[in-house]
């Protein structure tokens, strides 16, 4: 007998790409946030911290809700992204790696935010006195000091775009092959008889997954911090 | 003039109000701390935006509030060494040293390089990491990435307060080098008299936010009004002397306008340039020149002013030959001997009073 099944090995791959676009499409989106939360003085600064936040605070279920409402091809902005663009994200893949990136966020944002702010701001008004702009700063200086902060947020929110359940199977259902990740294939796989075998299986594949990201992620980190503190 | 400032800011309950201006060279800007030099300099550079006034250097106005001018920080083209070095830690020491002309999008310049190398002694530092530097060597990169991205003025805020004396003393040489070699002039923030009166050519002393006085280093430096600012212990006037010879004994004798000075060995070739520092507190005064004493120098002066404080001292200027020196006696000693302006007498000054460290190379040579 074979560990996986199509079936489950197909929620694995699909988990897999899901987390991945999810992260990176999250990723410019969310060192811009940080860098605004850290540094920015601007109204509504407060208000843009907790909007960041919500997903963390609020039941997934609602997350996905609104983002059924919003998204959803009678939503305001699904409706544009048909229209426009052709996009459609409710029930589709795309929808979950949507779903996964907001669940991810704020994740992302916190840690990229610490990162930012334990980068002495001298250092980027020395690198200005020395003739570069402030996208040179940010680009030659900034950016390679927070590295492993970056590093850390973006496998901080690959782990948790490969988990979620909640938001994910409200905005855009649980059809194999589609938008059936790991945990909604568990679920599914749960709730029909003789099922448990494949679904602890399943777990077992999850947990490897975790464990090798944050591995990854720590020998990164790692290799970015001795390079920057030259040893 | 290489710079015109003229600026007004409130900062809180500190305001800052003031103007003047500096010429090629070395000019200290010399005040408590508190005075409001850093903020002078940052307005300089552009990291601090005044309320209102005119920066212009070398002809180019890189501030002005009546005429909504501001030139960004990164288009002034101005050299800015900080009091903690702030080398970029994720670079090499060569990558912090070519860090300006490669964000300015410009091709290595390697002859400058060399010879910024050369200038700053970092041959065996290229390849090292800023953290395997100790704090003398990490001034000296943060020196030559200043330079190197080859501005129209260094500007440097205490760039020796963070070094213990012994580092001090390794790097004032290599800035009397730059002073001489580099021809870029040099806005030098400080409130060390030793680093004033190694390195100034001109100075501004600033006190609560204004400019209380500006002039030539040796006129400042030797004027009684202004040893309240500069310290008591620590006035001192500059006598610029040549190495005549070095004597068998250990002592060298130099020559200074109103005569010659001996000093133990002097660490420099015959007919070097040098500038003296002579600390007040070590002058003597005699109306009579002294027999039988240990002191090796006695220059003939004229009195030019004597200036009463609120204590028991009275600080006396005297001119010897074309350099000024001041002497810090007791009011008592002053009555004593009759002393007032026009008169002559006799300065003594012990040999071994003056520290190596404030024997410092000429502006010439």
């Amino acid at each position: 007998m074979e560990f996986l099944g199509p079936d489950a090995w197909q929620a694995v791959a699909l988990s897999l790409k899901v987390a991945f676009w999810a992260t990176l499409a999250a990723l410019p989106f969310g060192l811009g946030t940080a860098y605004l939360l850290a540094r920015g003085r601007f109204p509504g600064r407060s208000l843009l911290n907790g909007l960041v936040h919500l997903p963390l605070i609020l039941p997934p279920v609602v997350t996905g809700y609104l983002l059924l409402l919003t998204f959803g091809r009678r939503g305001p902005v699904g409706q544009l992204l048909e229209e426009w663009f052709g996009i459609v994200l409710a029930f589709r893949w795309t929808g979950a790696a949507l779903a996964a990136a907001i669940m991810a966020f704020p994740l992302m944002v916190r840690a990229m935010r610490l990162a930012i702010e334990a980068v002495d701001p001298k250092l980027e008004a020395a690198a200005a006195t020395l003739g570069a702009s402030k996208l040179r700063v940010f680009a030659t200086v900034t950016l390679p000091l927070i590295a492993p902060g970056v590093i850390a947020g973006a496998v901080l929110a690959f782990a948790k775009a490969m988990g979620e359940f909640g938001a994910t199977i409200t905005f855009v259902s649980n059809i194999p092959g589609e938008t059936q990740t790991v945990p909604s294939a568990i679920y599914a796989f749960l709730q029909v008889p003789g099922g448990e075998d494949t679904a602890l299986r399943l777990v077992l594949v999850s947990v490897a997954v975790a464990m090798l990201a944050l591995a990854l992620s720590e020998w990164l980190a790692r290799r970015v911090a001795r390079r920057i503190a030259g040893r | 003039m290489s710079l015109s400032v003229s600026l007004r800011h409130r900062l809180g309950d500190f305001a800052l109000d003031l103007a003047f201006e500096a010429p090629d060279g070395v000019t200290v800007l010399f005040g408590r701390s508190g005075s409001g030099k850093t903020s002078v300099i940052n307005a300089v550079a552009g990291l601090m935006q005044p309320d209102a006034g005119r920066i212009a250097v070398a002809g180019r106005v890189l501030f002005d509030s009546a005429a909504g001018v501001s030139v960004p920080v990164h288009r002034r083209r101005l050299g800015y060494v900080f009091q903690e070095g702030r080398l970029f830690p994720h670079l090499t020491v060569r990558q912090n040293l070519i860090y300006a002309r490669r964000v300015q999008g410009l091709g290595p310049d390697n002859a400058a390089l060399d010879r910024v190398v050369a200038l700053l002694g970092l041959e065996s530092l290229l390849d090292r990491q800023p953290a395997a530097l100790s704090g003398g060597e990490a001034q000296r990169v943060a020196i030559g990435r200043a330079l190197l991205s080859d501005p129209v003025m260094l500007l440097m805020d205490e760039p020796l307060a963070a070094l213990d004396g012994a580092r001090k003393a390794e790097i004032l040489p290599y800035l009397e080098r730059l002073r001489r070699e580099a021809g870029v002039p040099i806005l030098y923030v400080s409130h060390n008299m030793a680093e004033v009166a190694r390195l100034a050519t001109h100075v501004v002393a600033m006190e609560g936010g204004r400019v209380t006085q500006a002039g030539p280093a040796e006129a400042m430096l030797a004027d009684p009004g202004l040893v309240r600012v500069m310290g008591l212990r620590d006035a001192g006037a500059v006598l610029q002397a040549r190495v005549l010879r070095h004597a068998e004994d250990g002592v060298s004798d130099l020559q200074v306008s109103g005569g010659v000075l001996c000093l133990p060995l002097v660490d420099a070739p015959v007919g070097t340039d040098l500038r003296v520092r002579i600390l007040a507190q070590d002058v003597m005064l005699a109306t009579e020149r002294p027999r039988n004493i240990s002191a090796l120098n006695i220059l003939p002066v004229t009195v030019l002013a004597l200036r009463r404080g609120d204590g028991p001292g009275v600080i006396v200027q005297v001119q010897a030959g074309d350099d000024l020196l001041l002497a810090r006696i007791t009011r008592r000693s002053a009555d004593a001997l009759g002393l007032r302006p026009g008169g002559t007498c006799f300065a003594v000054l012990k040999s071994v009073a003056v520290a190596p460290t404030d024997i410092g190379l000429g502006l010439q040579s």
